[in-house]
């Protein structure tokens, strides 16, 4: 006899989710239907009229030299976020999971810059390495190197990847805590009688059996770094000096909003999202085959 | 956020329901915050003060460049106010939104109200009229660049501080003096395409762009890589590598250490006085934007940079009568004059500067009639006008791309102008595009 419970209806499966389907469609299928369909046309900014112009927006995107150039400024930009932030993170959280007086007050202290929003943390940054009135441009000058990012592209990238790596470091550290805490102590402490010394625990141990903490974070930072990093851009360099910072996200942002021109605006987003998902989709092809869960 | 949302809302069920209801109230959404917004709030009360017909509800909608898409987004949902602040960049976006707007001599002709266009400052009105003479928006906040100077830094370096700097020749002299006696900082500026490239090409009656600098149509192309700019860049670039001109950031970011007493020249707009005034512990001269002497025609009359208030389609002729009585209050002359003291921005109207002339205020406060009279000394010419360029604001951040390599020497001014130019009219084509 069968013992479980059966729901005859056949509308009832389709009810529970549907909540959970039409937040889907409404915030992710709408406007990204919305954001394909803009990409064939060049409307004024007031919505008066509008042209179809089919492919016309890609057609001038990727005739753009600096368009192509700002693919590889964002690879550039995406891969030092993604490794300092997750690196840093992971020292942070190995530290703390060694803590064992007041280990609860350093793990907030930790947490804490993630409640800051991107555009403050751009204004922090900005702040402490401002070229005339920064603390640590001057202290950089005392020591004889001069710090002007406004000129500088190089200096320019490496403070828009501090600060926006600073801001996800927090996440990231906390995920990592969380894993380290639920790698079991005795195989640990196994290795540790066997002689095993604290790199090579973590080198054979620690490290694979966090593997899926850091693939969810891998995927979790790349996009980060891809969308929400506009922030700290538009406050710090605003794509400049030159375009040594503009990153893909910050030009769909500048020409919507700053240039009014929607229809460029909605094809980037559109080979945005396309770029998004094949990274995606390799990431779950090739590396998540090298993680242990 | 939320202050400001419960706020409004009081605000506007007390216009609903207080006994005056009969008030038509006109919504005016500006950029103004601070200080400036508080003066633009006093404005607003003393004219709703004056009378009782009309409700002005002025409310700050960020920067410019957010009041800017506010307006636009609420266009499109068919909620714009009645009056909209729009910094000058966007004067072509809003004149080819021939739908959206309603321009101001019409609003002005159906009220029946005096307004007459020769009462205003041909230098500041001129950039927001057609080529034919009529007024598109109100000139609200307007200023031009000057050079402002520190005399004692002058002194400093051995120089004179009163020496004459009214040719870039004589300031290069000035500056290898300063350079010479160990100053860290000869020169700066802000807004560098609005100061070194817009407001020379129309000091210098060279074009910035063919068609009056767009004003006579949107198939516009960018002629900034003249001559006299390449020269001029070209130099700035040389003083850059020099030490002698230090780039602080493409906003107005040099004048914190100006006002510091770190830098010895700074051009910047006329409306940075009040800032000066306030902070600057060091004797200071405000003179009149240097110009090239071998140029024919230099100088021509500088261009303004600031802001316009754009009346919105869709309106009540109500609403609109009231917005013809408000913009009436703001150009009177006793308002500007005010205004202009108050805030370093130029008056409006040829009244409002007479009037501050004999309260004796230009000699108290000596330097903060040369923007006018730099502005007024000739009469504008198609070079001089103004600028009416769609997706300005992109092109602007072009051109800061561009110069930003000519002073790190990555480029040369040639090389950097010529990118800007083709750059820049690859945006004014899509602009012509989109406003076919």
């Amino acid at each position: 006899m069968e013992k479980r419970v059966v729901f005859d209806n056949r509308w009832l499966p389709y009810l529970l989710l549907a909540p959970q389907l039409l937040v889907t469609f409404v915030f992710f299928f709408w406007p990204a239907g919305q954001a394909i369909y803009q990409s064939a046309f060049i409307p004024d900014p007031f919505g008066l009229k509008t042209q179809f112009v089919g492919l016309g927006n890609f057609e001038y995107l990727f005739g753009n030299r600096y368009y192509r150039e700002s693919f590889l400024t964002t690879a550039v930009f995406s891969v030092l976020v993604t490794v300092s932030a997750m690196s840093f993170a992971l020292w942070l959280a190995v530290l703390a999971d060694r803590v064992i007086k007041g280990s609860s007050a350093y793990r907030t202290l930790l947490i804490w810059p993630y409640a800051v929003a991107p555009a403050i943390a751009g204004v922090l940054w900005l702040f402490m390495f401002n070229p005339f009135t920064g603390i640590i441009a001057w202290m950089l000058a005392q020591l004889g190197y001069t710090w002007n990012h406004t000129l500088d592209g190089g200096q320019a990238m490496a403070l828009v990847v501090a600060a926006s790596a600073w801001k996800q470091i927090s996440y990231n550290f906390l995920f990592f805590l969380a894993g380290l805490q639920a790698i079991p102590k005795s195989v640990i402490e196994a290795a540790a009688i066997d002689g095993a010394s604290f790199w090579r625990r973590f080198r054979t141990i620690v490290f694979p059996l966090l593997s899926p903490t850091t693939f969810f974070l891998l995927v979790v930072n790349i996009i980060y770094a891809f969308f929400d990093t506009f922030g700290v851009i538009h406050t710090i360099t605003k794509g400049g000096p030159e375009q040594s910072t503009t990153i893909l996200v910050y030009k769909v942002f500048s020409d919507g909003f700053v240039g009014q021109d929607l229809g460029s605006s909605a094809a980037q987003s559109v080979i945005l999202l396309g770029l998004v998902g094949i990274l995606t989709v390799v990431q779950f092809r090739y590396i998540e085959r090298r993680v242990h869960y | 956020m939320k202050k400001f949302i419960a706020a409004g809302v009081v605000a506007a069920l007390m216009s609903g329901v207080a006994p005056a209801s009969a008030a038509t109230q006109i919504d005016f959404w500006h950029a103004f915050t601070g200080r400036l917004g508080e003066l633009l709030d006093e404005q607003v009360s003393k004219f709703n003060d004056s009378q009782d017909e009309y409700n002005v509800v002025a409310t700050n909608k960020g920067n410019y460049s957010e009041t800017l898409n506010a307006g636009i987004a609420a266009f499109r949902a068919g909620e714009q106010p009645d009056i909209l602040q729009v910094f000058e960049v966007g004067t072509a976006t809003m004149m080819g939104a021939k739908g959206a707007i309603k321009p101001v001599y019409e609003v002005m002709a159906e009220s029946g109200l005096p307004f007459d266009q020769s009462a205003y400052l041909a230098a500041v009105a001129g950039y927001y009229t057609t080529t034919d003479g009529q007024m598109l928006s109100l000139p609200y906040n307007s200023s031009t660049p000057v050079l402002y100077v520190n005399k004692d830094a002058l002194e400093a370096a051995g120089l004179d501080p009163n020496m004459d700097l009214s040719t870039w020749d004589k300031v290069g002299t000035a500056l290898d003096a300063l350079k010479e006696s160990g100053n860290k900082c000869p020169l700066t500026t802000a807004w560098q395409s609005w100061v070194h490239l817009e407001n020379l090409s129309a000091y210098h009656n060279v074009p910035f762009a063919s068609k009056e600098n767009g004003f006579a149509g949107v198939d516009t192309e960018l002629s900034l890589n003249g001559d006299v700019q390449v020269k001029h860049i070209d130099t700035l670039g040389q003083w850059a590598k020099d030490g002698k001109f230090i780039y602080s950031g493409r906003r107005n970011e040099g004048g914190a250490p100006f006002r510091a007493g770190e830098c010895a020249l700074f051009t910047e707009s006329s409306a940075g006085y009040a800032g000066v005034k306030k902070e600057a512990t060091f004797d200071f001269d405000i003179r009149p934007l240097p110009y090239w002497s071998d140029v024919e025609g230099a100088p021509q009359n500088t261009i303004i940079g600031g802001a316009s208030l754009w009346v919105m389609q869709g309106q009540t002729e109500e609403e609109y009568k009231g917005v013809a009585a408000f913009f009436n209050f703001l150009s009177s002359s006793a308002i500007q004059a005010k205004w202009h003291q108050d805030t370093g921005y130029l008056p409006i109207t040829m009244a409002a500067y007479e009037e501050t002339k004999a309260s004796g205020y230009y000699d108290e406060n000596p330097g903060t009639d040369i923007a006018i009279i730099q502005m007024t000394g000739k009469a504008p010419t198609a070079n001089s006008k103004g600028l009416r360029l769609g997706s300005f604001d992109q092109i602007r951040g072009i051109i800061d791309e561009e110069l930003e390599g000519v002073w790190n020497g990555s480029k040369s001014a040639q090389e950097a102008l010529d990118s800007a130019a083709e750059r820049g009219d690859e945006l004014l084509r899509r602009f012509e595009q989109a406003n076919r």
